[in-house]
């Protein structure tokens, strides 16, 4: 095995959005069974030092390739279409004004200590995430388009932060 | 012609190559250690027949030391010698001790770590721990009948990198190789999960003397992964000993009392809380020193309502824990019971409310930990047998990261993430010509360094100066399999390197842990607030700092009605950057680069001329190309 393969050949799993998630699982499980330092804590200096490093390239892929959206986001670093999140934090107007309603809508449910709409928003801002996903997958394994798929991502990426609000918005209600 | 041997199924191959390792279980108030017999995990006993070892040490003039129930018995009449729960001092300065005053030990206050004064000279309570690893080895190595090749050695789940650290020096310093440390629940898993044949999402509640960890792990053809882990160290079965004794005070309406008396009600305060396990009231009987008899009767109905917030604090983590695994309470096929303290009935009934399943209890709740850490004992020192290919994926507990401008943690390895695990980030310079940077690793969920356990300091030098931001500083952090962290730190264009082992200077108090973690949830909005103004305060410092050096180099450019209303705006900027309005900061950055934009553009001019004048066309040209090539 090529310490230098990318993530999904490491899991001998074709390059693709669309991955099976049962597959990855039990081949990730597979591999730190081969690696990983506790088959080695009896062995040389070397050989400990090659197994902690092969179990931290099989965390970092697994990690990579389990949620999709590090999943999209790595595709595109492969295809060289970086999501560059980091400058370019330019998202059109309409797109911007829904994060700013659906915050709202989450601060008036935490306020009001709606509990069920809170759980609702949860919902609906998964489904909505799932969508995402879907339309990903086309855009990555059917048509290519990296550069939509890069700008699905970027609004991904604040759904996801959206996402966390809302459950330490219902976290916090718990907690009162 | 020699007969080949072949071993019995489950057996290793040759008993004489059957490696001698055993699993200890380091705890505050006993300590156990296990081995693998005959493909068996059991508990070792002392000539006595006893399994548990208090872990109480006292030291005799002499220099002589004496662990275990004897000095535990005589504890209050050699208090300053007979050192009790020294778990809770393991890797913690003295300012880290919580209620450091009213602990009858003579503290002396030592750079890293604080050391107890005793009659033998001062301790560590590395040595101190060592002491009790000491007597466990012997009472192994006298019943394997040899030298052990080596030890799993069990930490509370949230230990940090202070704690683990120093656990691992303990064992050293007791002539112990240490195989691996292993989280205390993860060990409880094993050992039930092995037993059982266990498939599926389990939780393991551990409740013990001082401390309360959870930890999530789903398990699925011998791997053992960890989801997600959480606790609440400043609780554990001693709180409500403490609560039974409040009740009687106030019950009994009794004057303070002396320390002896204390002691004494809190004796019976604890033996009231384990009679009423198995019966619905308890007598309390005690002849204090004046003279004063208590005489009452706690009943199973007061015990629960007095100590209903406590049992609720446990659930608290188990939800998180559980929101962190992605998971819910229904996705629970199990829970496993841990520590002495889940023997109260109300523990159990709250857990299995929760989780809405009866919990498991088939194991010794004081025993099942050291069975879990010998069974993992045995595989590591390679006495792998036929079916034993079972793998442990275990997480960090806490979030590592390092200090950026501002006072801002920038978390570099999440918390929960699984081990061995490596990340790497890069920073840059934020002045001209900055030669050095200050690395500064903290651990801890909250956004601010000020409000994280600091970890270790270094510094990387001899980075070849460049303007502010140019240079480019990979900071890598590579957590191994005992969770123990190493950082490096790299110049990548010039290669400069700077590494440490966190061999940290003191690590987190087990109530700053827990309260740090509940803190980053009920502070997250406070966080993010004060992260922005720390930010802001940052840009204004960066932004005075870069006018103020053109001003020096280029100051004839600008005319002095110019150079007056930037030094007004300058002095303003530095004067809101010291207030806590982000927007009066930002505002007056505004206003600075307003004043200053018509210099930049000639200062922009006058270089571009600069390099016309001392370049020849085509050089111009390479040096676009390569520049394009960066970028």
């Amino acid at each position: 095995m090529d310490f230098n393969a990318d993530h999904f050949a490491l899991f001998g799993l074709s390059r693709a959005f669309r991955i099976d998630a049962a597959t990855l699982d039990a081949r990730y499980r597979e591999l730190q069974a081969e690696v990983h330092p506790d088959r080695f804590a009896n062995a040389g200096d070397a050989d400990r030092r090659r197994s902690m490093q092969w179990a931290t390239k099989a965390n970092e892929a697994y990690q990579a390739l389990k949620k999709p959206q590090e999943r999209a986001k790595y595709l595109l670093h492969l295809a060289g279409h970086d999501v560059g999140a980091e400058n370019n934090t330019a998202m059109p107007v309409d797109f911007l004004m829904e994060q700013m309603e659906w915050r709202e809508g989450v601060a008036e449910a935490r306020a009001a200590g709606n509990h069920h709409e809170l759980e609702h928003l949860h919902h609906r801002l998964r489904e909505r995430m799932v969508a995402s996903y879907e339309e990903l997958a086309a855009l990555l394994d059917d048509t290519k388009d990296y550069d939509t798929a890069a700008d699905r991502v970027r609004r991904l990426m604040f759904l996801e932060k959206l996402l966390f609000e809302i459950d330490d918005a219902i976290v916090a209600l718990e907690e009162e | 012609m020699a007969l080949l041997q072949i071993a019995e199924p489950g057996q290793s191959a040759a008993p004489h190559e059957h490696k001698l390792a055993v699993g200890i279980d380091l705890g505050t108030t006993n300590s156990l250690v296990a081995t693998v017999r005959s493909g068996l995990s059991v508990v070792l006993s002392d000539e006595l027949g006893r399994s548990l070892l208090p872990s109480v040490v006292h030291y005799k003039a002499d220099g002589a030391t004496e662990v275990g129930y004897e000095p535990q018995t005589r504890q209050s009449q050699d208090p300053k010698n007979t050192i009790a729960s020294v778990k809770r001092f393991m890797g913690r300065g003295r300012s880290d001790i919580a209620h450091v005053e009213s602990i009858p030990y003579d503290f002396v206050d030592a750079p890293g770590m604080v050391k107890l004064r005793t009659v033998a000279g001062i301790k560590s309570p590395v040595e101190i721990s060592a002491e009790i690893l000491s007597v466990l080895r012997a009472r192994a190595e006298a019943a394997l009948g040899g030298p052990l090749v080596g030890a799993v050695i069990t930490v509370p789940a949230y230990f940090d990198d202070a704690q683990r650290q120093a656990t691992k020096d303990a064992a050293k310093l007791a002539g112990i190789s240490v195989l691996r440390l292993l989280n205390e629940p993860t060990a409880a898993a094993i050992a039930y999960g092995l037993d059982n044949s266990a498939e599926g999402i389990y939780a393991v509640y551990d409740l013990g003397g001082g401390t309360f960890d959870i930890s999530i792990l789903r398990l699925s053809k011998g791997i053992f992964e960890v989801l997600a882990t959480g606790g609440d160290s400043a609780l554990g079965g001693d709180d409500f000993d403490h609560r039974i004794f409040c009740w009687i005070l106030e019950s009994a309406k009794l004057a303070p009392l002396s320390s002896n008396d204390a002691r004494l009600l809190l004796t019976r305060a604890r033996e009231a809380k384990e009679y009423l396990t198995y019966h619905s009231e308890a007598p309390i009987t005690a002849r204090l020193s004046t003279g004063v008899l208590v005489d009452m009767t706690l009943t199973t109905a007061i015990f629960n309502e007095i100590t209903q917030t406590l049992v609720m604090k446990t659930i608290q983590p188990v939800k998180k824990a559980l929101r962190d695994a992605g998971l819910s309470a229904s996705d629970v096929k199990g829970v496993v019971m841990v520590g002495g303290a889940t023997r109260m009935p109300q523990i159990q009934r709250a857990v299995g409310e929760y989780f809405r399943q009866e919990p498991l209890n088939n194991l010794d709740p004081d025993k099942v930990v050291a069975i879990g850490a010998a069974t993992q004992a045995n595989l590591l020192a390679g006495n792998r047998a036929a079916g034993d290919d079972w793998l442990l994926l275990d997480v960090i507990p806490l979030s590592l990261g390092l200090e950026t401008m501002g006072g801002i943690v920038e978390k570099v390895i999440p918390r929960n993430s699984t081990i061995p695990s490596a990340r790497a980030q890069e920073f840059t310079t934020f002045k001209d010509g900055q030669t050095a940077m200050a690395i500064h690793v903290v651990q801890g969920e909250r956004e601010l360094v000020s409000d994280c356990r600091s970890l270790a300091r270094f510094e990387l030098r001899g980075i070849p100066p460049m303007v502010a931001g140019a240079a480019r500083i990979r900071v890598t952090f590579q957590v191994d399999a005992d969770g123990l962290l190493s950082v490096s730190a790299c110049e990548q264009t010039s290669g400069v390197e700077a590494s440490v082992t966190v061999k940290p200077s003191y690590g987190l108090s087990d109530d700053e842990i827990a309260g740090m973690l509940k803190d980053s949830m009920e502070h997250a909005k406070d966080d993010a607030f004060r992260r922005a103004l720390a930010e802001a305060q940052v840009e204004a410092k960066r932004l005075v700092e870069a006018v103020q050096a053109a001003l020096q180099s280029d100051g004839e450019l600008v005319s002095a009605g110019e150079r007056g209303r930037i030094d007004v705006a300058i002095t303003k900027l530095q004067e809101v950057a010291q207030s806590e309005n982000r927007r009066h900061v930002t505002l007056a950055m505004d206003d600075l680069e307003a004043e200053t934009k018509e210099f930049a553009a000639r200062r922009m001019d006058k270089s571009i001329r600069r390099a016309l004048a001392g370049r020849r066309v085509e050089e111009l040209g390479n040096g676009l190309e390569a520049k394009g090539e960066q970028a």
